[in-house]
């Protein structure tokens, strides 16, 4: 088994934050995992990719060659990454912030900043719908992952988004959605 | 008070290096002498100095000196030594250089070292030359002085090296000529006893290197050159508002004394804190 | 001065035993189970995250940590607090290692021990500061002028950055050398599982001070062995250390031809000769191929790759991966070639350990390399063009 997972954004969106609280929760659950990522030289702004890779033995080559799961959460990744997928992969993009028709379309942005409160956590909504998504651990140790990895005293909020993201996968799937 | 030659050559030369490579005139073994006598008036164990040096004549000076030496690379000396002073605080770093070496390549590790203020005692012997290389110009050499790159006069202003380190925050800074036997051996114990970098500027004379072909051509010109052209703070401080203003002399005696907090206190310090913290049971940090 | 090991206060300090770590970090994690007391550097990109968890972990340690002025300081300050009994390290990039250089070869031909990390991105000059490259391997083994010998070890891991740290503080003491740890922008940022040690377990290895009084030790004698034991400053050795070619004693001795060769060979054979004990390698040979893929560092990670998808499609490929690269281990090359027509480096630079492939091979098998430069990874399937197809010409 190995899930070559892309998530990319513009840089500020916590694009690297998340690549790397999947690499974790999977090393937690066991799993083989390696996170990498690039960005541009300006932490705002400028385009941000991390990806991740998890199986079940030792990771040799640590890059995505052909995602079997890509995140898209702007216009600009989308249109860099959106091609180089593998067959069958499952493509997610954030509804309100990219055009891609093909794709499930989710609103991160919209449900971190209506439901949660604050739109700095669209990148742990995201996180909570990917758990979902790959199905490779149990919620709980997700949100552990998370805790272990947030500013302190942001607990509350960060749980609640990661509940709201996976209560979106739960509710949506991998269907269009909105 | 003072011990005599015989004892400070029995207690701190380095007999298998003797004779020394320094030149007839030349104001470098003096400045050892000065320097010897300080650490024996003090009462040091010398065991517990450390001599740090980079490359050049003034640089040698480790070499000769019964102790621990640390002949290191061009400019670079007080760098090593904020690794060794850092490392072992318990031993007193003393640090030999000369104007090219602490002024010229290692200009940037002078300044930084003062305005860290880390305890560390500097001796830079100031003979306006690069000498051992025969007498290159350097950033001391005084404006038309005639060396072996700057045939045709040299082009440049000098360093006021004093002015650099007060500039930068040294808490003690001295200059003296090798003429000044009881002046300089003083600032040097004083520089020692300093908590915090204290520097020691001392102008001593190069007949090979920049004397001949700039008046002082031995030492007796040398010194004579010194007479004319130095002048004491106190002296100075003793002439009319106008002869100070045209003052052209280059000024000897402590330039700066002040007390401030001396980096490696400080680091200390932050130790101590940091164990309590963590004794305690409180991170006053996410971990590493 | 060396203190114990205060290993309650090191589980603080180190945090779990199992950790999502990048490489960077890793490295600073891997200094502190080596017994590192003392870091100084400057920041400089992929590098300077070590300096800042090394900033945050050894003074509460009891350790110094200090960014100093430039990289020529930071190095100067390692060596000098070496002097003083210190397992001091600093940790840089391409131009910081430039400015190094020379304090390098200082602590050559001083014999004093300190670890520097090289993250490696792109080159030459400026170049790519945020991508990784190979470009450096070169300049470990001969960047400062001069005949030396270094020892330089390349991670392929974030686990392997714990790892060889840690053994390169025990090596830079067991040599009185400086020891080399390559890693690059890829590794350094990356982030996969290590598992740190049972402190109980840790126990760096002590210098070799000296075993005779001060009035009869020769400090450069090297009685026992190529290796002289070393006084610290501040216990009565007078000890006398200069870049200048000495004798036994360690006073200048540049007028004597004999005297220079003897230390200068003595310093170069003191690791040469350990060669096979320093020579740490993987092997993966296959039974019936051909072609072997020589690789170390984050390269190695593509040609495991290759070779992964080779079995797949059943092509016959080994790989020997070089964990020590200097000194060079050509037993273990020469070894692994030794039923294989062609062997393939892939590299990203525009060929330099493949240089070193070729010397020891003396046409033994012909090599080729794959290279890559502009901060990609070589992919897997490049070096497998490459096994088909030809790689390019060293």
């Amino acid at each position: 088994m190995r899930r070559e997972i892309r998530i990319c954004g513009t840089g500020g969106q916590g694009i690297i934050l998340a690549g790397v609280i999947l690499g974790e929760a999977a090393m937690r659950a066991g799993y083989c995992a390696v996170q990498t990522q690039s960005y541009g030289p300006e932490s705002r702004g400028g385009a941000a990719r991390s990806e991740v890779l998890i199986s079940d033995s030792a990771v040799d080559y640590p890059r995505v060659t052909l995602a079997d799961v890509l995140v898209a959460l702007s216009q600009p990744a989308w249109d860099r990454y959106g091609r180089q997928l593998a067959e069958g992969a499952t493509v997610v993009v954030d509804s309100d912030l990219v055009e891609a028709p093909e794709a499930c379309r989710l609103p991160f942005t919209l449900t971190a900043e209506k439901t949660v409160g604050r739109k700095i956590v669209t990148n742990i909504v995201m996180l909570g719908y990917l758990g979902g998504l790959l199905d490779l651990f149990p919620h709980a140790l997700l949100e552990e992952t998370v805790l272990a990895n947030i500013p302190p005293g942001t607990g509350e909020l960060n749980r609640a988004a990661l509940k709201a993201g996976r209560d979106l996968f739960d509710s949506e799937g991998v269907r269009h959605a909105g | 008070m003072f011990n005599t030659a015989r004892h400070i050559r029995d207690t701190y030369i380095r007999d298998e290096m003797w004779p020394s490579i320094f030149c007839t005139g030349c104001g470098i073994g003096n400045v050892l002498n000065y320097t010897l006598r300080a650490v024996d008036s003090l009462g040091l164990d010398i065991d517990k100095v450390v001599f740090c040096s980079g490359i050049g004549c003034s640089s040698r000076l480790p070499g000769y000196i019964e102790a621990d030496g640390l002949h290191t690379t061009h400019g670079r000396a007080i760098a090593f030594a904020t690794g060794v002073k850092l490392a072992a605080p318990e031993l007193d770093v003393v640090v030999f250089t000369g104007d090219g070496d602490m002024a010229g390549i290692g200009g940037n590790h002078f300044i930084h070292a003062a305005r860290r203020n880390l305890d560390l005692t500097v001796i830079c012997v100031n003979n306006h030359n690069y000498g051992m290389t025969g007498g290159q110009v350097s950033p001391t050499t005084p404006t038309r002085g005639t060396t072996t790159t700057t045939p045709y006069g040299n082009l440049e202003e000098p360093f006021d090296l004093c002015r650099l380190a007060i500039g930068a925050g040294a808490p003690f800074v001295a200059r003296w000529t090798m003429g000044y036997p009881y002046e300089t051996i003083a600032a040097v114990e004083t520089a020692i006893r300093t908590r915090g970098f204290g520097f020691v500027e001392i102008l001593a004379p190069c007949p090979t290197g920049y004397g001949k072909a700039n008046q002082q051509r031995d030492a007796p010109a040398a010194w004579a050159w010194y007479r004319e052209n130095t002048i004491t703070r106190v002296d100075l401080s003793r002439l009319s508002p106008e002869e100070r203003a045209s003052n052209q002399r280059i000024v000897v005696g402590t330039l700066w004394q002040a007390t401030k907090p001396e980096y490696g206190e400080r680091y200390r310090e932050l130790v101590t804190r940091l164990r309590q913290h963590d004794d305690a049971g409180s991170d006053p940090l996410p971990p590493g | 001065m060396p203190a114990e090991l205060d290993r309650r206060r090191m589980a603080r300090v180190l945090g779990r035993s199992e950790q999502f770590a990048q490489g960077d970090v890793a490295c600073a994690l891997g200094a502190v189970l080596g017994g590192c007391d003392f870091f100084a550097g400057y920041p400089i990109t992929p590098a300077t995250e070590i300096a800042e968890a090394v900033s945050r972990m050894l003074p509460r340690l009891g350790g110094v940590a200090i960014q100093m002025e430039d990289e020529i300081a930071s190095l100067s300050a390692v060596l000098g607090a070496a002097w003083t009994g210190s397992r001091a390290m600093t940790a840089t990039s391409g131009p910081g290692f430039s400015l190094m250089q020379e304090g390098i070869g200082y602590a050559c031909m001083t014999e004093t021990p300190c670890v520097i990390v090289d993250v490696q991105r792109s080159g030459p000059s400026t170049g790519q500061p945020t991508e990784p490259a190979q470009g450096d391997m070169l300049q470990a083994k001969w960047g400062t002028h001069g005949d030396h010998e270094i020892i330089a070890l390349a991670p392929s891991s974030v686990q392997e950055c714990v790892d060889l740290t840690r053994l390169a503080f025990d090596l830079a003491e067991e040599y009185r050398n400086p020891v080399l740890v390559m890693t690059d922008g890829e590794i350094g940022h990356m982030r996969e599982r290590i598992l740190l040690p049972d402190l109980a377990d840790v126990e760096p290895r002590h210098r070799q001070r000296p075993s005779s009084l001060p009035d009869t030790f020769v400090p450069f004698a090297a009685t026992n062995g190529k290796v002289p034991e070393m006084p610290d400053f501040g216990t009565g050795y007078h000890a006398y250390v200069t870049g200048l070619t000495h004798n036994e004693r360690g006073f200048p001795a540049t007028d004597d031809a004999d005297a220079h060769t003897r230390l200068v060979r003595r310093l170069c054979e003191k690791i040469t000769d350990a060669t096979e004990r320093l020579t740490r390698v993987e092997v993966d040979s296959e039974d019936g191929a051909r072609v072997g893929l020589v690789s170390y560092g984050i390269s190695a990670r593509s040609a495991a790759g290759a070779v992964r998808l080779a079995r797949e499609r059943g092509i016959r490929l080994s790989h020997l991966r070089l964990v020590t690269v200097f000194p060079f281990p050509e037993r273990a090359v020469l070894e692994f070639v030794r039923d294989l027509d062609r062997v393939i480096v892939p590299e990203l630079n525009l060929g330099q350990i493949c240089h070193s492939v070729r010397e020891a091979l003396a046409g033994a098998a012909r090599v080729e390399r794959v290279s890559r430069i502009g901060g990609e990874m070589i992919h897997p399937d490049e070096i497998l063009h490459a096994v088909s197809h030809g790689g390019e010409p060293v």
